[in-house]
């Protein structure tokens, strides 16, 4: 790791303040995208702004057909939470899924769409429940927020402070894990919410992204079998060692079928 | 002292100190003024050093020295020197590269190591490491075995014309290629046994400390033998006497194999230590360890099997290339051929053999021993071939094995290749396999799985294993340049109580357990009144070390020897004491006795008399109750069993789970059966990370490693694996005084084809034959995609 | 360089340190506790996985400064004395470790799955240690030893 100056902000305002005057200041909530990436030397911040104790990023809240996380919430206190199991089950399964549970313990929901890794759960639970993303300065539509390879809308000087997710009438998440490093080699995160179904997928492309196709079929039968046949297409998925771009296109679909299945069941 | 003698699953002493955090591995010492070290490492598969700038470097913060290859040679430290000289088939020795501990010119893999920064702390030298600038010439690398003797294909070394370190035989050909003439049926096989990262849990370490006061250098190391590290890097690499070397691994974290050799590490903090004249400590990190620490298997085989219209096999035939990497390291040659070709008649009959075996040189790191080292590799030719003939005879894969089995009376029993098997009983353990495997009843649980939308597979590995190589005089005759017997010594102190100290190491196998079983057993001491002391040149006479599941076999031996001269001596004191003669005297469970009398001396009565010599036969006997032993073995062991895997292949995704194992493993005698099967436990699941899911991938055409970490290298977790049933049903070993044969390897010998010949078993019903290891998702989707045929 | 005050296994340290200094380094380098081990860099192998506030976490992956205030308990921190903690007794009575040094994070990671699952089935033990590799057990006994443990612990 490069040597850096580390903040323990008192609140978003102080730490966007700290950021602006740093040459070059990255947030550290759950640290586990972050501290991994400088441990690599891959990143190197002048200033470390420490927002992971800010009680205004923190907790969990349902109300009117929405769930509501804090950035800073952890993972696995987005999976036990009671509250998220009974309006979203799917969004708490998805949850108890990332990472190993020391990393649950830490990750947060913010940092992870925050950093926006192609290959990450979460994002495919925000675009799939069509969820919004609010930082310190406005409210961000899950369609208008990412923004491909770990790239976002937010900007310089933005935090996130919260994510709003509307409760789906049915909803799930079917991941195939890469063997190595358990982040999504395919994740597929369905929906049958008041505006339509949705269908978001992760780790197989350069972003998450929607299926049109799947949407319109399952729209019009929210049945496994109506997925059975979708292919994506393999042209822009990511191929490596793991996982060709035509394996992954047919593991989108096997995912899609088993997640339509799951929240059927 | 059956509580805690032989056969007993005795809690183990090792324990209490590692769960309570209190181990002691090497990176858990730090020396008074420590430096700490980085090494600078080769960014590139293969490339010219033309300039290396360390000026920027050495104006960093707390940097002490900036060391390249151009100061090993002015110092004129030599090369990590290789343990066995290999021959080929025109009695030609093979092709012996230098091994520079620091390159000065050419760099031959990623991860070679080029320059060393020693800084005042860790992060420090990290720093200034990224201030040296080296300028590289890259050139053309050759990566794959494939394509490594191809025309054309870059040289590792001018040397070596066509990347061959040596081009080697074993076997009559003519006599061969005759049986194969007479065959009814003809099996073939054509595999690849996928490279390997050993992963021990503990990542290297090493801390030089040089003591200007005696001239002497300490070396704290992760070694899995630390007389053989003091030997080579004394004579070969530092040209210091060995006399003035200390070498000491603590507690160290796994081996596997990887921990065997010499590194260049070990001898630039020694070396380092003396210029700077501080203690100088270097820790891997496990991307260090991913291109740094010693890869295993890597083949491609070709492989055919005649047999008669009975499916009895009449000859084997196998051409193996084999991967060495960029350099020898310190076993390397002997791997696929003395530990390989020599293992080729498996537990069958198979009257003729004939092995060629070609080692190349890639710009890939080091390749040598990984647990099972040659056998694992030798074991899925034969298993996998095996199948493969039942299928073209339509035999069960049981009812073949049986046909072919060298029966349980025909030991000993004379190979085609080499060796002579002692003991072995090959068909009960494949019958008590299949009754725990519930053999019979597999069709059902396949039609079940079938229900759910899975393809089950059964498959067998009846495997042998050769432990304990040896004896030194052969093992001399066919290259090896080192002796391979072990040491021990038990000191009874005045009181009674027991130290021994033997040659091998232990790094998780429990030896300050078993060894002090072996004592309470054979002294009659409690078992708490024994300390086992290893890894430490300073205190142990010698040592060869642990790694091809030979501590016990022979280091155990030694110790053996060493009580029994212990025992010898003390009947001659009892004989004084009890004015009897020493004839008459009989020593059980610690009680030295007149025969038919009771009249006695405890051990520790005798051991207080041969340090209070008061009343002792001084004219006749030393004072002292202290022997050592050295025990060469006559032969090799041979371990065997059976191993059953039952696997499940999801359709849709390919992704196969082993869902059931059972190992009936013939270890010899078992000194603490817990122990043993824990070392089972072990090596299945390093077995199945072949079979399923490890592989190591070096991008083809720039060399680059891809599994260069956990993100991309795949480990065996917890849920990748069953409860494993695990038993043995041992004959003993003929001609080592404890009958053991030894336990390290056989999980991971025996278990990859048995996974494999499962996954075979699964898809078989789709025509398909072929699935390469690791039988990763996206291969076993693709063979069932391709299938010739769809399953009734 | 700022100081950082936490609790360690019941003691109250402090120290001034680098930012950069990871919790794992600062235990094993300030603070002596060389129980926690390293055996990756990219947060896998769960060698160095100590308590911080009632839940385990990848000390490797943690800044000494985020821990300010904070109470860490390392495998040191377990035992009374010659007492194992019920955690590690299982361990030990079923063999679960070898080389011993995944040992320490192993057995800091299946203290936290029975505080939060009293009774947890071989699945959701063997899910549970994701993030936890041993390479000498084949995590055979491992499994065994932490459903005995469970139940010794729920008594």
């Amino acid at each position: 790791m490069y040597a850096f100056n580390y903040h323990r902000a008192k609140s978003v305002d102080e730490a966007v303040k700290l950021q602006k005057s740093a040459s070059e200041g990255s947030f550290l909530a759950g640290g586990h995208t972050l501290i991994p990436t400088m441990k690599q030397r891959l990143a190197k911040p002048s200033d470390v702004i420490d927002i992971s104790g800010l009680k205004e990023l923190q907790g969990i809240s349902v109300a009117g057909g929405t769930v509501t996380i804090g950035a800073a919430t952890r993972h696995g206190d987005v999976a036990n939470s009671p509250e998220v199991k009974k309006a979203i089950p799917a969004l708490a399964d998805l949850a108890g899924h990332i990472g190993d549970p020391q990393v649950r313990n830490r990750g947060t929901i913010g940092g992870s769409l925050a950093n926006n890794d192609p290959a990450a759960d979460y994002p495919a639970a925000v675009l799939g429940l069509g969820a919004t993303v609010h930082t310190n300065k406005r409210a961000i539509e899950a369609d208008k927020y990412f923004k491909g390879l770990f790239e976002t809308a937010l900007e310089q000087g933005e935090v996130i402070t919260k994510v709003t997710f509307p409760v789906a009438e049915k909803a799930a998440y079917m991941k195939f894990p890469n063997p190595a490093s358990r982040y999504a080699l395919v994740g597929v995160f369905v929906a049958k919410t008041k505006g339509g179904v949705r269908v978001a997928v992760t780790g197989a492309g350069p972003g998450v992204f929607r299926s049109a196709d799947m949407e319109k079929a399952l729209g019009a039968s929210f049945e496994a079998d109506a997925v059975a046949s979708i292919k994506v297409s393999s042209k822009n998925l990511n191929s490596d060692i793991h996982a060709s771009a035509d394996y992954r296109a047919h593991l989108v679909t096997v995912m899609a079928k088993r997640a339509v299945a799951k929240a059927n069941s | 002292m059956a509580a805690s003698g032989i056969g007993v699953s005795v809690r183990r002493v090792e324990d209490f100190r590692f769960l309570t955090g209190r181990g002691n591995y090497t990176d858990d010492i730090n020396r008074p003024n420590q430096l700490h070290a980085h090494i600078l490492r080769s960014p590139h598969a293969h490339a010219k050093i033309k300039k290396i700038d360390a000026s920027k470097a050495l104006k960093g913060p707390g940097v002490a020295a900036v060391f390249t290859g151009a100061d090993i040679e002015k110092d004129q430290i030599g090369g990590l020197p290789c343990g066995w000289l290999v021959t080929d088939r025109n009695g030609q020795p093979m092709v012996e590269p230098p091994h520079p501990v620091l390159v000065a010119d050419r760099t031959r893999h990623v991860g070679d190591q080029v320059a060393v920064v020693i800084a005042e702390t860790r992060a420090q030298a990290r720093d200034a490491a990224e201030l040296v600038k080296i300028d590289y010439d890259e050139q053309v690398a050759t990566v794959g075995l494939a394509d490594a003797t191809k025309k054309g294909a870059p040289l590792v070394w001018d040397q070596a014309p066509g990347n061959i370190c040596y081009d080697w035989a074993l076997g009559d050909s003519a006599v061969v290629d005759a049986a194969f003439k007479t065959a009814a049926k003809v099996a073939k096989v054509d595999i690849v046994n996928n490279r390997l990262i050993p992963n021990a849990m503990e990542p290297r370490a090493a801390i030089g400390d040089y003591d200007l006061a005696k001239g002497n250098y300490n070396l704290y190391t992760t070694s899995q033998n630390p007389h053989v590290i003091r030997l080579l890097m004394s004579a070969y690499v530092l040209k210091v006497s060995e006399h003035k070397v200390r070498v000491y691994s603590p507690d160290v974290g796994g081996g596997f194999g990887s921990k065997i050799y010499h590194y260049a590490e070990e001898a630039i903090v020694c070396w380092a230590s003396r210029k700077l004249g501080r203690p100088v400590k270097w820790t891997a990190d496990r991307s260090e360890s991913f291109m740094s620490d010693a890869h295993g298997r890597d083949h491609l085989t070709k492989a055919e099997i005649a047999l008669d219209a009975g499916g009895k096999f009449l000859a084997m035939r196998v051409v193996t290339v084999a991967n060495m990497g960029a350099y020898l390291s310190t076993f390397a040659p002997c791997i696929p051929t003395y530990l390989y070709a020599l293992l080729l008649a498996g537990t069958y009959t198979t009257p003729a053999i004939f092995c060629e075996v070609k080692a190349i040189f890639t710009h890939t790191v080091p390749v040598d021993a990984y647990r099972g080292a040659g056998r694992p590799e030798a074991t899925y030719v034969v298993e996998r071939l095996v199948d493969e003939a039942a299928r073209v005879t339509g035999l069960d894969v049981a009812e073949i094995r049986r046909r072919n089995f060298i029966p349980r009376d025909a030991f000993p029993y004379q190979t085609p290749v080499v060796v002579q098997y002692d003991s072995g009983d090959y068909q009960s353990t494949l019958e008590i396999a299949l009754k725990t495997a519930d053999y019979s009843g597999f069709a059902a649980r396949r039609a079940e799985s079938a229900k759910r939308g899975k393809l089950r597979g059964l498959g067998l590995s009846t495997y042998i294993e050769a432990c304990g190589i040896a004896p030194s005089a052969v093992v001399g005759s066919v290259g090896a340049r080192a002796g391979l017997y072990e040491s021990g010594l038990v000191r009874v102190h005045p009181t009674g109580s027991v130290t021994i100290l033997t040659g091998s190491h232990s790094h998780g196998q429990g030896h300050e357990t078993t060894f002090a079983q072996l004592a309470a057993e054979r002294l009659g001491v409690d078992f708490d009144k024994i300390e086992v002391v290893h890894g430490d040149t300073d205190k142990i006479p010698f040592g060869m070390g642990t790694y091809g599941s030979r501590s016990l076999a022979v280091g155990g031996s030694a110790l053996v020897k060493a009580m029994d001269k212990i025992i010898a001596k003390g009947k001659k004191i009892a004989a004084h004491l009890l004015e009897a003669a020493e004839a008459d005297i009989e020593f059980k469970d610690g009680t030295f006795s007149i025969a038919g009398t009771d009249k006695k001396k405890t051990l520790a009565e005798i051991s207080g008399a041969a340090y209070v010599p008061h009343n002792y036969p001084i004219n006749e006997l030393e004072p002292g109750l202290e022997e050592q032993a050295f025990y060469d073995p006559t032969n090799f062991t041979f371990p065997g069993g059976c191993h059953v895997a039952e696997i499940e292949i999801d359709r849709d995704t390919g992704v196969v789970q082993l869902v059931s194992f059972v190992a009936v493993d013939d270890v010899g005698r078992v000194i603490n059966p817990m122990i043993v099967e824990g070392q089972v436990h072990g090596g299945v699941a390093q077995g199945m990370g072949q079979a399923l899911l490890e592989g190591c991938v070096y991008d083809q055409k720039t060399g680059q490693l891809v599994t260069g970490s956990y993100m991309d290298y795949t480990m065996p977790r917890a849920s990748d694996l069953p409860t494993l049933k695990v038993s043995t049903h041992n004959t003993l070993c003929t001609h080592n005084p404890l009958g053991v044969k030894g336990v390290g390897e056989v999980g991971a010998i025996g278990s990859p084809a048995a996974i494999m010949n499962a996954v075979h078993n699964a898809v078989a019903p789709f025509g398909v034959t072929h699935v390469e290891m690791p039988a990763t998702p996206e291969r076993v989707w693709r063979a069932l995609q391709s299938a010739p045929k769809a399953a009734e | 360089m700022p100081t950082v005050a936490m609790m360690v296994n019941g003691k109250k340290v402090s120290a001034d340190v680098e930012p950069r200094t990871l919790l794992v380094h600062y235990l094993r380098e300030n603070l002596g506790l060389t129980g926690t081990h390293v055996g990756c860099d990219t947060s896998q192998c769960g060698a160095c996985v100590v308590d911080i506030d009632g839940a385990s976490v990848k000390s490797c992956t943690q800044l000494a400064v985020q821990c300010e205030g904070a109470h860490v308990t390392t495998i040191e921190g377990l035992a009374q004395g010659e007492t194992l903690h019920p955690m590690q007794e299982a361990f030990r009575e079923n063999h679960a470790l070898q080389c011993g040094f995944c040992t320490p994070g192993m057995v800091m990671s299946a203290i936290d799955l029975v505080k939060r699952n009293k009774s947890p089935s071989e699945r959701e033990i063997r899910e549970w240690l994701e993030g936890n590799l041993c390479r000498c057990t084949g995590y055979h006994n491992i499994v065994k030893a932490i459903a005995a443990a469970a139940q010794t612990m729920r008594g």
